[in-house]
């Protein structure tokens, strides 16, 4: 079958560094094709040459589309020939319609002057095309992440696609929204619409992609046809980590000892919506040298639980208790959660994680920036020490400490994060989705480093959205829906099946 | 799993020049400006009294660019300083005359200069405050804050000073302005005085910097962390031997070092410091770089941002009193447009209107530029039209530069 898409030998060079290196890669019409690889394998900058992003000429190597030879300049020009691209992060206009995201820059005008009635009849049959229900004049800002996800495609849709590029689609979608939006792409491939979906997800790879390209260190490293033979997801990680990863997540033996931290009947408002309930009487302890896993959907409240008790900086009308050691404490500002050594590592690293324009260095020490100085004057070779030692225990490849954290991959960033925490001093540490959005060697590190601190007697709360994490790594696990602990169990007992059941089950009272 | 070898950085000097390239262009672009003038002034910008003016014209603005900086790295803005400076200024002259702006409702009285002093930077310290507070604990934008704040203070510098010129000012107090470091040796050159104090503070000075260069230097080498390469380094410090003992040459033919440069000396010190080695400046840089991720480490962005309103009020203030003793006279015209200056002096340096980024060291030069502009331009007898065009068009030029090499990467 003649491909519809072909890039051919490319080879994209930055300063210093050869990002892509004679990479090929086909796409047949009406297929999903996904693209794996480990962060920082060359997947965004091989879809950014083929979007025009890297317009021509800045790469070598030539691209084919629909059999004729493209040397896109602008995204503008990839997007008239029917390629389109989803970026990870959404690039829709939170305060305008979903009618008005989805025409922005095509408006459906003559002489400058809108035809709404047109926009919003189109906005409709788009909207009824992708599942989803919602009125054209709803504000993006009102919408889930997950129906955000669906807006880009509809819009991708008005743009006549022929091949839709998403990168990373479902990283920030519950497993619901996941299924619908992998759902429609199966439904686009019956309409003869292909797909490249780059994906860490390697379930739902298997789940629908028809051919697989590993991209390793810029270069193709393999490419496999699902339909040819029976492709296990150990498979896809030794390719794309060159190595036999024989077990996902690093042994352990937990050595489990007194209660250290409990929370008790914590109830939280919305910080907007003052009458809105969003964590219900949450009773929480977790032990000494014990991992506590959170398990639940997308806006269960896991992530609302967590920032409420450290320092208040979720919600309001905040109630409950919270112990340490036995002891009663204040933990009303971060700084009072702190000096209660508590550590809350957040879900979003570049957002409320790291300074991006700062250095490593700097990152590491800026929760305890006493811990390098005396009388408030940073001892610069203490700080260096400090940081050099976090380096190598846990493994952050970096050119130096000097390095900037926004060109470090996403491994690397969240072990900075890390770093900064433990570089605290807590007892406790709350680690907000550890491993989104990182490759799975970096994945088994930061489990690595987590059963360390469990053994070095600290309580370590972990919440995930990945259950199959939290199954591996947790010793017990808690399920939340609703802003409610719905169920609990030891890690040992739980499955994936009784999680979800435990969180349907909650929906049906 | 990890094979990370000891920190080594390799001294590269092309690749240290790159990456330092904002900070040398910012240094040779005030000599360039400097070079410039001194030929199409033929020859007067360097003339001993002519430099000593340049410092006296500018030195409040550096003084006040101090605190712009640290407002602009934490990401706001101030609008009011000039407003403040002016404001202060007439408070100060209001109370060292004992002049009352209604005579038939109030009398003031006449306080001695040390303690109107006192009073006048508390009182900036205290304007500061207010709008700080309002900028950290409502947050309400710095820009609208000092926006008002602008207009406010405008208007109590002409209600304070009665809408008429109040001086002049104590004569002890001109000494701020006005006042040189006194010589202590004697000696004649060329035929003329020579004021030999100054060429032995300015070599005192440049052997202090040049040693502590050079500890740093050994105990970085020591660590495997010289990044600057060789030549650099030794090409530095000669420049700023040759710069510093040259300025204190020029100086020593004139009257020597005036007395508002020895406070601009120790505060410009005081604020390198502060913004390099404590952790409060720390903090200001990881505020301004990511705000939320500051806030979610401990630290206290509320507190910090008031006390940097703080410290540029009183700063504000000191450099209101340091033009009103310039002038020995509180006008109610006195303060305007100053803050334009000093924004423009800390984009010039290159701080970063997203916060974040900015050099205490940049502002200054930048200041100078502007300074050095106004003198030369002022020599050459180009009209005040054209050097408010001019002085926009280089400011467009500088940021320009800053975004286009960033967007370069």
């Amino acid at each position: 079958m003649q491909p519809i898409l072909e890039m051919r030998g490319i080879t994209k060079t930055f300063p210093g560094v050869k990002a892509l290196s004679d990479v090929t890669l086909d796409v047949r019409p009406a297929e999903i094709h996904a693209v794996v690889g480990e962060n920082g394998a060359g997947k965004s900058t091989l879809m950014k040459v083929l979007s025009g992003v890297y317009p021509h000429g800045t790469y070598s190597g030539d691209i084919y589309f629909e059999g004729i030879e493209r040397k896109f300049g602008t995204i503008a020009d990839s997007e008239n020939s029917g390629i389109i691209i989803i970026h990870q992060e959404l690039a829709l206009v939170p305060l305008l319609s979903i009618a008005e995201n989805i025409f922005l820059g095509h408006e459906t005008a003559r002489g400058g002057v809108i035809n709404w009635f047109e926009a919003f009849t189109r906005t409709k049959e788009l909207l009824k095309k992708v599942g989803l229900n919602e009125h054209p004049n709803t504000l993006i800002t009102n919408l889930g992440t997950g129906k955000q996800q669906l807006v880009e495609i509809a819009k991708a849709l008005n743009k006549k696609v022929k091949l839709l590029i998403l990168d990373e689609p479902t990283s920030s979608l519950n497993e619901t929204d996941s299924n619908a939006l992998l759902a429609l792409l199966m439904e686009f491939r019956e309409q003869g619409i292909s797909s490249i979906m780059i994906s860490h997800k390697l379930n739902e790879i298997s789940k629908v992609a028809d051919r697989i390209t590993v991209i390793r260190d810029g270069m193709t490293v393999d490419t496999l046809d699902c339909h040819a033979e029976k492709i296990s997801e150990d498979r896809i990680i030794k390719a794309m980590v060159g190595r036999e990863l024989t077990d996902r997540f690093p042994p352990r033996n937990a050595k489990i000892g007194e209660p250290i931290f409990e929370v008790k009947n914590w109830s939280v408002y919305h910080p907007l919506h003052a009458e809105r309930q969003m964590i219900k009487n949450v009773d929480l302890n977790v032990r000494r040298g014990e991992v506590v896993g959170i398990a639940g959907l997308m806006g269960s409240g896991r992530t609302e639980l967590a920032m409420s008790i450290f320092g208040r900086a979720y919600g309001q009308k905040i109630t409950g208790e919270v112990k340490i050691n036995g002891k009663v404490v204040d933990v009303s500002t971060i700084p009072k959660a702190m000096d209660a050594k508590l550590a809350y590592a957040t879900e979003d690293r570049k957002t409320y994680g790291l300074v991006l324009i700062d250095h490593i260095k700097h990152n590491i020490t800026l929760a305890n920036l006493d811990g390098v100085a005396r009388y408030s004057v940073v001892d610069d070779l203490v700080e260096l020490a400090i940081a050099n030692k976090y380096r190598r225990d846990l493994g952050i490849r970096c050119s130096s400490v000097f390095q900037t954290t926004v060109n470090l991959s996403g491994g690397n960033q969240q072990k900075v994060v890390l770093s900064k925490w433990l570089f605290s001093g807590p007892d406790v540490l709350i680690l907000d989705e550890p491993t989104r959005g990182i490759d799975v060697g970096a994945k088994y590190e930061i489990y690595g480093i987590i059963n360390q601190l469990a053994e070095a007697g600290k309580a370590v709360i972990v919440i995930s959205s990945e259950m199959q994490e939290l199954l591996g790594i947790s010793d017990r696990i808690y399920v939340m829906n609703e802003g409610k602990f719905v169920a609990e169990m030891p890690a040992k007992q739980a499955s994936q099946e009784k999680i979800m059941r435990a969180i349907m089950k909650s929906w049906d009272k | 799993m990890t094979d990370i070898s000891t920190p080594q950085v390799k001294p590269d000097f092309m690749r240290f020049v790159k990456s330092n390239i904002r900070d040398y262009a910012l240094l040779l672009s005030l000599l360039a400006i400097m070079v410039f003038f001194q030929f199409n002034t033929h020859g007067t910008l360097f003339r001993p009294v002519n430099m000593t003016n340049i410092l006296l014209q500018n030195s409040y603005i550096v003084v006040m660019a101090l605190g712009m900086l640290l407002v602009i790295v934490a990401g706001h803005i101030d609008l009011s300083v000039g407003s403040v400076s002016g404001f202060v200024g007439a408070v100060a002259a209001v109370l060292m005359t004992g002049t009352s702006p209604n005579p038939d409702l109030f009398t003031i009285p006449k306080f001695d200069f040390v303690t109107a002093s006192i009073i006048c930077l508390a009182l900036g310290g205290a304007i500061g405050a207010v709008q700080g507070y309002f900028i950290a604990y409502y947050k309400i934008p710095a820009f609208i804050v000092t926006l008002a704040g602008m207009l406010i203070f405008k208007g109590l510098a002409l209600s304070v000073l009665g809408g008429a010129s109040v001086g002049p000012l104590p004569p002890t107090f001109q000494l701020l302005s006005t006042g040189f470091l006194p010589d202590i040796f004697n000696i004649q050159m060329f035929g003329a005085p020579f004021n030999f104090l100054a060429l032995v503070i300015g070599t005192l000075i440049t052997a202090v910097l040049i040693y502590f260069n050079f500890k740093e230097r050994r105990s970085q080498l020591a660590h495997g962390l010289a990044e600057e390469p060789e030549p650099i380094f030794y090409g530095r410090n000669i420049l700023i031997a040759v710069a510093l003992i040259g300025f204190s040459f020029i100086m020593g033919q004139y009257k020597g070092l005036p007395t508002v440069l020895v406070v601009m000396f120790t505060l410009i010190a005081l604020f390198v410091f502060i913004t390099t080695r404590t952790t409060f400046g720390r903090r200001i840089y990881a505020m301004g770089g990511n705000e939320k991720a500051a806030k979610l480490s401990g630290v206290n962005t509320e507190r910090l941002t008031f006390w940097i309103f703080t410290i540029m009020g009183a700063l504000a203030a000191l450099g209101g009193l340091i033009f009103a003793a310039r002038l020995n006279v509180a006008t109610p015209k006195a303060g305007a447009g100053f803050e334009l200056e000093v924004i423009a002096a800390c984009f010039i340096g290159g701080a970063a209107v997203t916060g974040g980024v900015g050099k205490i060291i940049g502002a200054v030069i930048g200041a100078f530029i502007i300074g050095v502009m106004n003198n030369g331009m002022s020599i050459m007898g180009i009209g005040i039209d054209w050097q408010f065009v001019i002085k926009g068009a280089v400011l467009m030029f500088a940021v320009f530069l800053d975004v286009y090499y960033k967007n370069k990467g």
